[in-house]
């Protein structure tokens, strides 16, 4: 969305500008003008990434748009969107901000481990998310190695429910919030923590006390963008979790239903997906840009 | 992202410089193509002679179609198929949205309907039939016996929303027979709803019989007494854009005359 504080960085300076101070070391070299070539493919670029959201909001059926956003379907599809979405966030939130701390400290592992942990934590982001849903059925589906000691033991089964829903937003938002905080580790000020830990304070104290509230504004920025990027989950879902109005029926896989029978309430629904999470990035731009460069 | 990889940003910007090309000259020969998962018609291959004939099918006719293609193909060595199945109704939808394709065969007459009103398909015709059956995974491990057990909400069930015609269908079978079902989930098309079974995730479906017979050994057909009342017919259609009319004239005849008869019969469609 926002690409501008990236043009005066050039490649090289972009990573290096990490140390302590935050600043990059160069300055830099190529101040605001771009050469002719980059700045028309630039435009292509953002246009190849604008102009088709643009085409829905020129094609939402916008007097209709109180009315079709006001159907049961709609509303069921909403409020177990957010809900599902804000449990998964708090998921990542108890999960990810550890596994970003063990990321953090795996820069000092030898190559093969730290590249291992990384590459864990980065296929979520890469893989297509109905590969994801299809590995969470392998694995807790009822002939899952999981699945079937959970059928066994407590009688339940994970597929079709609102917490495999919750569980496949995890699964994909999970990297987001740990790529965001661990940024946000690694550009805090360690002598912080050094000093509470000269002073006598334990490994937990000075994570709960210090580096936390130092990387507070990092944490934010991750779990908002998990949230939006839970909310827009669809693939995972609807292989992992199925498609059953006010259970599993999430507003993706509402508009993709919608899309068959109704085009017009699926643009809506698109629309409003759309809204929220242009809203979202919007109103944390500031703070989140200058701590995660994903 | 460390700072060890600062040395590689040039070689992999030249990658994404590349790529993107790539992606421009995509975007370029496929023209106003939207996205839709049609293959686009390659225009840049050696064979100059060869057409590219899309069909878009509905996913239950997957198997059949197949077989079809095949067969036209042999007989028409310079035409190549190109086959996307999806739901009849997402089908229609990208039709009418403008996908490029030269045929469409609808699971049931409501959506070849829509396209028909977007004045796109000249005369739709019945080329088959179809019925529902319902289905468990092999071995029936919850000893499922009738369309009755769909109303047990201890029992996982799968049927097709009923957005889509195999829903549609089955919401007119729950109700002939006074059934009320507790589904645990509704999917967008047949063959989700087949592989929730075969998958051993469901208890019981509801699917075509034509289905149940593609499955094979994985699952396990139960034929429901009222189903017979409760005909999908399978409508198809060259449509008016297409690019070579002639060959999708061609391939209608070909699906609703006696080859195609034959292959249909074979993998459990009923007569039109």
């Amino acid at each position: 969305m926002s690409d501008r504080p990236g043009i005066g960085r050039g490649p090289r300076t972009g990573r290096a500008g990490r140390g302590p101070g935050g600043a990059g070391r160069r300055g830099p070299r190529v101040a605001g003008r771009l050469a002719w070539p980059v700045a028309v493919a630039a435009g292509i670029a953002l246009a190849v990434l604008v102009l088709p959201l643009a085409a829905l909001v020129v094609r939402a059926p916008w007097s209709d748009l109180p009315e079709l956003l006001a159907r049961e379907s709609v509303l069921q599809a909403l409020v177990l969107s957010f809900t599902t979405a804000s449990v998964a966030t708090a998921c990542c939130l108890v999960l990810g901000v550890p596994l970003a701390a063990l990321l953090a400290r795996a820069a000092d592992w030898p190559t093969f481990p730290r590249r291992a942990l990384r590459a864990a934590v980065t296929v979520p982001l890469v893989l297509p998310p109905v590969v994801g849903g299809i590995a969470l059925l392998m694995l807790l589906g009822r002939r899952g190695p999981i699945g079937q000691l959970l059928e066994e033991w407590f009688g339940m089964t994970v597929p079709f429910t609102t917490g495999a829903v919750v569980i496949a937003q995890v699964f994909v938002s999970l990297p987001f919030l740990t790529f965001a905080v661990e940024g946000a580790l690694r550009s805090a000020d360690r002598r912080t923590e050094l000093a509470a830990a000269t002073l006598g304070a334990s490994r937990w104290q000075v994570f709960r006390h210090v580096t936390l509230p130092l990387v507070a504004p990092g944490v934010a920025a991750g779990a908002v963008l998990c949230f939006t990027r839970a909310l827009g989950e669809f693939g995972a879902t609807i292989t992992f979790a199925g498609s059953l109005p006010g259970v599993t029926r999430t507003l993706p896989i509402a508009s993709y239903l919608a899309m068959q029978s109704d085009p017009d309430e699926a643009i809506a629904l698109a629309l409003l997906l759309l809204a929220v999470s242009v809203i979202v990035l919007l109103g944390l731009r500031d703070r989140w840009m200058p701590e995660v460069r994903a | 992202m460390t700072g060890r990889r600062i040395g590689r940003m040039p070689r992999a910007a030249a990658a994404v410089g590349a790529l993107a090309a790539l992606v421009l000259a995509g975007c370029a020969s496929s023209g106003a193509n939207g996205g839709t998962a049609s293959p686009a018609p390659s225009d840049a291959t050696d064979d100059a002679e060869a057409t590219t004939l899309t069909v878009f099918a509905a996913a239950s006719l997957t198997e059949a179609f197949d077989e079809l293609a095949e067969r036209f193909e042999a007989e028409h060595p310079s035409v190549d198929v190109a086959l996307s199945y999806g739901g009849s109704a997402a089908l229609a939808q990208q039709v009418v949205e403008g996908a490029p394709v030269d045929v469409f065969a609808s699971a049931a007459e409501p959506p070849m309907q829509t396209v028909v009103d977007a004045g796109l398909a000249g005369d739709p015709v019945v080329f088959a039939t179809n019925t529902l059956e319902l289905v468990v995974p092999a071995g029936n491990p919850a000893g499922v016996t009738g369309l009755d057990d769909l109303a047990d909400a201890d029992l996982r069930i799968a049927l097709c929303d009923a957005s889509v015609p195999c829903g549609a269908a089955s919401v007119k079978l729950l109700e002939q027979e006074g059934v009320v079902a507790a589904p645990d989930t509704l999917e967008s098309d047949v063959k989700a709803v087949l592989t929730k079974v075969s998958l051993g995730e469901v208890d019981a479906a509801l699917v075509y019989r034509t289905d149940v017979i593609a499955a094979g050994d994985e699952v396990e057909g139960i034929e429901v007494p009222g189903a017979a009342s409760v005909v999908n017919r399978y409508p198809i259609a060259a449509l008016a854009e297409a690019g070579d009319a002639d060959t999708a004239a061609d391939f209608v005849v070909f699906v609703t005359g006696d080859a195609g008869r034959a292959v249909l019969a074979e993998a459990g469609f009923g007569k039109p």
